[in-house]
């Protein structure tokens, strides 16, 4: 370990870098403006040649002291933040918000706007999976993929903006109910949808997931094993990826998923195809899951009767959601003043991130650039 | 053996692209899927979150039912509204005699709203108790300066007045 002084003379990003460089190795910085990091995650690389000797993730770019402002704002200030700590399936960050303070002050949301939480949160789990599909494709070098994801998602943003009003920072969850009413109209939509995207998802496969340059650049590459991942903390498919199927849909049964028909999909490979596998069986089970949501929405009230400005008795609470890309957990300390005392949110993605420095140790640098994008990884929702 | 597994494995991966190319052969035929934007534009904006707009009274169109109480300015999370209140008239001469003094209007004299740091989150829409606030559908919304998202929701009311009612003025 070095001195304080060295560290400071040395850098503080180069601490963990103690042995400094070897002999014939490089130290390279893949970001934090690097297409495939998507996003401003910075990682340290010393390599030889195309191996990777050792990496680093430096984080801390997009810092925006999500837990500190909550100490500031008022309860129902303060969702507005949470579309935007992760942009890509925001609705779970809202409800793992307004789920804490719910279950805090012991004020469950009115049946039908649990339903309609089921309904626009799947339909985000859906648009996250294929940007995220696309987005990795593009990281290994298929430029077509995406457009189709995109035209897909289109739909699915359209939908999502007439059922809460934004198309990517969604801010639609109250405490207590939802901002939005579904439309029979919409509910038609969402059946089109759902037959439509059924429709596409052999035509992904044939186009993507049985393409031998696909394969070539997934198989075999970044194994986790499963204690590895447990070791780590990962949730989610990169867990699921590892052949665990856990899902807090199913270990922490929360809202009216226990009355809903899915499996959690999993597979041994442990490789980055096993995590493209469970991703894309996932956007079928969401499409079930959303199917019988909408099948089965009781009519009635999309708000609960409560007062504008939320009770929260003192205490604290920890509510944990499933996200596209895991566990996502909001722990709430409240001291019954109008805003929240302490909020600490626990970001999958971070968890997910910490699994690379062990995973990407001899591989080649092209093969690094796979296992990360097969990681799924939201930088701001890294650093909050 | 194995040389002819390797084979197989690379006819196999050699077909696979040929799957895909026939794929993107019939997308190719298909018509397009974009909007072409200013040529055509979207729909689809019954709940869009265009920055706010204030709700005019039902019988006059020109004053807004805002009654300037600030609930929207205090449950704003960026604190971009600042609404200030019409001042009292000056009293009559009556008035005076009585000692009364005039109430002040309850609508407001300017209604700003600073879009540089908006969010569009909704909570001065839900927080109003007068019902007065909604989001607008204004998609083409661009400009060169900062100064250009300073509004003034009251005036920008005002100017919405139908063109015959502004000749006539």
């Amino acid at each position: 370990m070095f001195t304080k002084e060295q560290i400071a003379e040395r850098g503080f990003y180069t601490q963990h870098f103690e042995q400094g460089k070897q002999d014939n190795s490089l130290i390279l910085n893949m970001g934090p403006q690097h297409p495939s990091t998507h996003g401003v995650l910075r990682v340290m690389l010393e390599i030889d040649g195309e191996y990777i000797l050792r990496a680093d993730p430096v984080l801390g770019y997009i810092h925006r002291m999500h837990e500190k402002m909550a100490e500031g704002k008022t309860y129902a200030q303060f969702i507005t933040n949470m579309g935007r700590v992760d942009y890509l399936h925001a609705l779970a960050w809202n409800w793992a918000f307004v789920g804490a303070v719910e279950k805090l002050g012991e004020t469950p949301p009115s049946p039908r706007a649990e339903y309609l939480r089921v309904i626009t949160c799947e339909l985000n789990r859906i648009s996250s999976h294929l940007l995220w599909w696309g987005a990795y494709l593009l990281d290994l070098g298929a430029f077509t993929p995406i457009l189709y994801a995109f035209d897909d998602r289109e739909e699915l943003l359209d939908i999502l903006q007439d059922l809460t009003g934004s198309r990517l920072t969604y801010a639609s969850f109250t405490f207590g109910g939802v901002v939005t009413d579904m439309s029979d109209a919409l509910k038609e939509r969402i059946t089109r949808f759902i037959a439509r995207l059924r429709d596409r998802l052999p035509m992904y496969k044939s186009l993507v997931t049985d393409n031998f340059i696909l394969l070539g650049r997934v198989e075999d590459i970044g194994h986790i094993p499963v204690d590895m991942a447990v070791r780590y903390g990962a949730t989610g498919p990169v867990l699921r990826g590892s052949g665990v199927a856990y899902d807090v849909r199913r270990a922490e049964p929360y809202s009216v998923y226990p009355g809903l028909d899915f499996v959690v999909p999993t597979s041994d490979r442990t490789d980055a195809l096993g995590r493209y596998l469970v991703r894309m069986q996932e956007l079928e089970q969401s499409l079930n899951i959303v199917e019988q949501a909408v099948a089965q929405i009781p009519a009635g009230d999309i708000q609960a009767k409560m007062p504008k400005k939320p009770k929260v008795p003192a205490g604290e609470v920890f509510f944990a959601v499933e996200g596209a890309r895991g566990k996502i957990g909001c722990y709430l300390q409240s001291n019954g003043s109008g805003s929240p005392y302490r909020v600490k949110l626990r970001a999958p993605s971070f968890s997910n991130l910490s699994l690379f420095a062990e995973l990407s140790q001899g591989t080649l640098l092209a093969d690094a650039v796979s296992i990360l994008g097969s990681l799924d990884l939201v930088i701001p929702e890294i650093d909050r | 053996m194995y040389r002819l597994e390797e084979i197989k494995r690379a006819a196999r991966g050699m077909w696979s692209l040929v799957v895909g190319l026939n794929i993107t052969g019939k997308y190719f035929l298909q018509p397009n899927v974009t909007i072409h934007y200013p040529r055509q534009e979207v729909d689809n904006l019954a709940t869009f979150r265009g920055h706010i707009e204030l709700i005019p009274e039902d019988n006059d169109s020109l004053t807004p039912r805002c009654i300037s109480c600030g609930t929207c300015a205090k449950a704003c999370p960026s604190g971009c509204i600042t609404v200030t209140k019409k001042k009292a008239p000056a009293p009559t001469p009556e008035e005076v005699e009585q000692g009364v003094k005039p109430k002040a209007p309850k609508d407001p004299e300017t209604f700003r709203l600073d879009f540089t740091l908006c969010s569009l989150c909704g909570q001065c829409v839900m927080s109003c108790p007068a019902n007065a606030i909604r989001f607008s559908q204004n998609i083409n919304i661009a400009g060169y300066s900062r100064q250009d998202f300073q509004f003034d929701l009251v005036a920008r009311l005002r100017s919405r007045l139908p063109k015959h009612v502004k000749k006539a003025e």
